[in-house]
């Protein structure tokens, strides 16, 4: 048993590229589920054309870096408006089932052989981020301990986790400002807060937007730290994930979501390298090398489920706040 | 003119290298198109020799072995239609209205599996509110224990069948009173609940990979079936017993629903819960017996999948969108909205492929999901909601 | 409307106005500032709503009666936009509301409150008051992340909230959650969080319902209150006791149209009245003082 390389994969990867991915669409998610209670399970949609728009931009059109940038986010924000024109009126449910729809319309698209001359089909488009690596100030690679990075890794890593900073920053400063308290009024009854002559559509459609462009940073990130991007990325799988980490970390809370990627991150990394060192080494014979990635996802299925019974509020979530929670 | 269409699963394959040539020195070329289309423009009438570069075909992709990889035509008048079988071999070129008529049946086959999975949906979500992520799982389930009782304990089909229906349902009323049952008396919310399901459905969904393994597998029992031939038409018999299954189960599903007393009182808790248990019904006992029928009905579904296009882990997780939005669509929580939903997903996903590439008639269903809510938010059978 | 009118003396006014008005339903009011006309809603076969013509006198608190299902609730909600009318067509002021948006009916002055009551459970009972405040800078979105846009104004609107959080003597709860407070705190709490919003016209959806005993009287005293102040109160009630204590004029409804119109006392006298009631009621015997009309009160949602 290599405890120095479990360790240090752990820890790695509880910061690395991986985890600042699912973080930014779970700070998000934390905007849509947390804030607003808006049930958006589309949220790898929002990854995919984003990183899409860049990859698209760059590699197929032939412009620049920060235009592929621009091009992604309107491609969030547009996707933004189609979901929420028709699904905003209706009940919660209607918009889980419209937007998962639509993450796998996108899926299907780019993934499809038609559309392969602009997406790739499944094997999606590759280098066009090389104008975002001539940009990083770092000589070499971090080997700080445990924590170890390659000089492209360590340079995404920073830039990720600035933008997590950010972006939870901003959702920090807006919800504590009168705009984020129609957000959490609209959560508890959007009714009430319309008798009050608020615009609950038009915030719900400003909610959905700001969510889906944070998490289309996370595209970006994805689309860089591999030079690729590949439609079966984007799974509904994915966004199930990113609802788990908001779950555990604790939602409508502005540390929830990094807190949430870490420990999700590590918990998974640790047991899939444990498990896999106790089988190579013969310590754990009845399972295979390849189940042990099934049963780290049998894990996340049965945390979610677990969380969502026992500790709704995430871990370290206040009981009396879930006490008021009536229903 | 010399064309044709190179397919795989009914996609078409881009990219292959076709080359036709004749006695007087003529020579060529063409390279098939995104929807797998070619075509030579040749100058006169007479024989032809027409090859296709297997080298060009992708990874994956090969000619069947009765097929050949040359032609000799005859190109006498106008144009001349050549086709290269992939994979198990491909239909010849059948006219759009032939293939209409083969669509159309294809369709409703598909709409009665959804059926059968969407009324459970659509019968859970009316009685207890919850969405059901998981209900994809039932449905593998189904057609995994079937594999089980006739690959692994050799037990004919049929009676494998009617085991798995059997345990379906126990399992059914199981989930219900070990979980859902526990969480509605701990007063867990809706959207809550809903979250719930997706995690079983990851875990149950790699519980099964876990334990079958990626591969699709076939029962072993009627996979090679041959297809019978009624004019246009190309059904296999496994595909018309199963489609008669699936119009008893439902026929008897709506006979439970409008007469007997717990499918009438089913309905009273869909309309109104407080009121139904008011009057005496006991609410949780309907719930449950909800539960076995929309397992088994499941269940059933998943062996008509089975049946048609073999077993595998993540069968249900690849149907449950369509299903969603055939409930959707029919208007949630309407058992004959989920029916009339199904029927019309079905029918669109397989006649969407005269117009579309078929690898996306997925993509032109969920679209049509988002139009109708545009349309008619409530869904074509559903109620629209009072406020206060 | 006269604004030099000094408190105490809009029950007068009031009462005074309605004194000429014929006891008929649909009669005209000499200052409506709510006219339906034709107002039609449809739930499958079943008419909900069938109002033919109904005016609304400024300044005075009309009570809206009738038997369960009669369509009230539904009335409220389309006279309030959260619900759309079949056909027909009202207006607020001589402006009509057809197909106006509930927010906009809400800031055009309409404002109302719910049969169960929506208090944001998770928000403070001073953020609760906070919400209700109109053309907040720091609500819209460009200018929300930076204080300096809204602070100023976010001052003035607590400091009102304050006040009126006094009023209801619920100023000592306002750091609590509104989901900590009893039922009938959450009636007070709502009823002062539509006044944020600057209302012309109330809009009580059951005020009494589950509310304890104790706080009735104060409850019946800031609906008063409102009159004092100006304010129009329409409101639906089941208890004739309340009714009959702080109603200017009735309005009864029946099977979803208005069966009659009166005064307190001679809506209550009023046969068709009566019959409406006995109609879904045959159990229950009718007492002089009408107090078995208070029987169907709707449970308290927890």
């Amino acid at each position: 048993m290599d405890w120095n390389t479990i360790i240090s994969q752990t820890i790695t990867q509880a910061v690395g590229v991986l985890a600042v991915i699912y973080c930014l669409a779970a700070v998000g998610l934390n905007v849509h589920f947390g804030y607003t209670g808006l049930l958006n399970f589309g949220q790898s949609g929002f990854l995919a054309v984003a990183a899409y728009g860049l990859a698209v931009t760059v590699a197929n059109i032939g412009l620049s870096f920060w235009a592929g940038i621009v091009v992604g986010i309107i491609a969030a924000i547009l996707l933004a408006l189609l979901l929420g024109v028709p699904t905003l009126r209706l009940r919660a449910d209607y918009l889980a089932i419209v937007t998962i729809a639509a993450a796998e319309i996108i899926r299907l698209i780019v993934r499809s052989v038609t559309f392969r001359e602009w997406f790739g089909g499944s094997d999606g488009i590759t280098r066009f981020a090389d104008s975002f690596y001539a940009l990083n100030p770092f000589s070499g690679p971090l080997a700080l301990g445990p924590l170890k990075f390659s000089q492209n890794d360590l340079w995404v890593v920073t830039v990720g986790w600035s933008l997590v900073a950010l972006t939870s920053l901003l959702v920090w400063s807006l919800m504590r400002s009168p705009w984020g308290r129609v957000l959490r009024g609209i959560r508890e009854d959007e009714d009430a807060v319309r008798s009050l002559g608020k615009n609950v559509y038009a915030y719900k459609m400003q909610s959905l937007i700001l969510g889906g462009v944070i998490g289309a940073l996370g595209g970006f990130v994805s689309a860089i730290a591999f030079q690729s991007v590949q439609p079966d990325t984007f799974s509904t799988d994915f966004t199930f994930f990113a609802y788990t980490i908001l779950i555990l970390g604790g939602a409508a809370r502005i540390f929830g979501p990094i807190v949430g990627t870490m420990i999700f991150w590590a918990l998974l990394v640790f047991i899939g390298e444990f498990l896999s060192e106790a089988v190579s080494a013969g310590v754990i014979t009845f399972i295979t090398s390849t189940q042990v990635g099934q049963i780290r996802f049998m894990l996340v299925g049965l945390g979610l489920m677990m969380l969502m019974i026992f500790r709704p509020q995430g871990i370290f979530g206040d009981r009396k706040e879930l006490a008021l929670d009536a229903r | 003119m010399l064309y044709g269409t190179v397919t795989s699963d009914g996609t078409g394959v881009q990219g292959v290298k076709i080359t036709a040539t004749n006695d007087s020195g003529f020579s060529g070329e063409a390279t098939t198109d995104a929807k797998g289309a070619w075509e030579i423009k040749t100058p006169k009438s007479g024989t032809y020799t027409v090859t296709l570069d297997e080298a060009t075909l992708p990874d994956g992709v090969a000619l069947t072995a009765e097929s050949g990889n040359t032609r000799t035509v005859n190109a006498l008048l106008g144009k001349v239609r050549i086709q290269f079988p992939t994979g198990e071999g491909t239909g010849g070129g059948a006219s759009k209205a032939e293939q209409a008529v083969q669509l159309t049946v294809d369709g409703l086959l598909l709409g009665l599996i959804l059926a059968l999975a969407a009324l459970g949906v659509s019968l859970i979500y009316g009685t207890t509110g919850l969405t059901n992520f998981a209900h994809g799982e039932l449905v593998t389930l189904g057609a995994l224990s079937t594999y089980f009782y006739s690959a692994v304990l050799h037990l004919p089909l049929v009676i494998s069948a009617v085991l798995a229906l059997i345990s379906c349902g126990i399992l059914g009323a199981l989930q219900d009173k070990v979980l859902w049952k526990q969480l509605r008396r701990r007063g867990t919310g809706l959207i809550a609940m809903l979250v719930v399901s997706i995690g079983l459905g990851i875990f149950i969904r790699y519980l099964f990979l876990f334990f079958f393994g990626g591969a699709t597998q076939q029962f072993p029992e009627f996979s090679g079936q041959e297809g019978l031939e009624l004019g246009p038409l190309a059904i296999t018999p496994k595909a018309i017993i199963g489609a008669i299954a699936a119009i008893i189960a439902i026929l008897a599903s709506i006979y439970w629903l409008l007469k007997t007393r717990m499918g009438k009182a089913s309905r009273a808790v869909a309309d109104n819960p407080a009121l139904a248990s008011a009057s005496g019904i006991d609410v949780e006992r309907v719930i449950n017996v909800v539960w076995i029928l929309g397992a088994t009905l499941a269940a059933l579904s998943g062996i008509l999948v089975g049946l048609t296009s073999g077993v595998s882990w993540n069968m249900g997780q690849q149907i449950l969108l369509l299903i969603f939005a055939a409930v959707t669509v029919g208007g949630l929580g309407t058992a004959f909205g989920a029916l009339l939903g199904s029927i019309i997903v079905g029918l669109l996903i397989q006649l969407s492929t005269l117009v579309i590439p078929p690898e996306l008639k997925s993509v032109g269903a969920l679209f049509i999901l988002i139009i109708i809510l545009l349309v008619r938010p409530q869904g074509l059978l559903g109620r629209r909601e009072r406020i206060g | 409307m006269p604004a030099e009118t000094t408190a105490g003396t809009r029950k007068e006014a009031a009462v005074a106005a309605l004194s000429t008005v014929a006891h008929t339903p649909g009669s005209k009011k000499p200052d409506p500032i709510v006219v339906v006309d034709g107002m039609v809603r449809r739930f499958g076969g079943l008419t909900a709503v069938n109002v033919d013509h109904v005016e609304i006198q400024r300044g005075a608190i009309t009570a809206l009666i009738g038997p369960n299902g009669a369509g009230k609730t539904t009335f409220f909600n389309l006279l309030t936009g959260f619900d759309q009318p079949d056909e027909g067509d009202w207006s607020l002021n001589g402006t009509s509301l057809k197909g106006v948006a509930p927010h906009k009916v809400a800031r055009m002055g309409m404002v109302r409150t719910f049969q169960l009551t929506k208090a944001l459970s998770k928000l403070t009972v001073m953020d609760n008051m906070r919400l209700g405040a109109t053309g907040q800078s720091g609500e819209s979105f460009w200018r929300a992340a930076l204080p300096f846009f809204w602070s100023a104004q976010e001052k003035k609107n607590t400091e009102r909230s304050m006040e009126l959080l006094t009023r209801f003597k619920l100023d000592a709860k306002k750091d609590d959650f509104a989901g900590e407070m009893s039922g009938g705190q959450r009636k007070l709490l709502e009823m002062a969080r539509a006044l944020m919003v600057g209302p012309e016209m109330v809009m009580l959806d059951e005020p009494m319902a589950g509310v304890n005993p104790a706080l009735t009287q104060s409850l019946l005293g800031h609906i008063k209150d409102l009159r004092e102040q100006g304010m129009t109160v329409l409101f639906v009630e089941h208890d004739m006791d309340m009714v009959r204590d702080i109603s200017d004029w009735v309005i009864v409804m029946g099977q979803g149209q208005v069966i009659a119109e009166g005064p307190p006392d001679t809506v209550m006298a009023d046969q068709a009245v009566i019959d409406a009631y006995l109609g879904s009621h045959h159990d229950q015997a009718l007492t002089e003082s009408g107090e078995a009309f208070t029987a169907d009160q709707p449970e308290e949602q927890a």
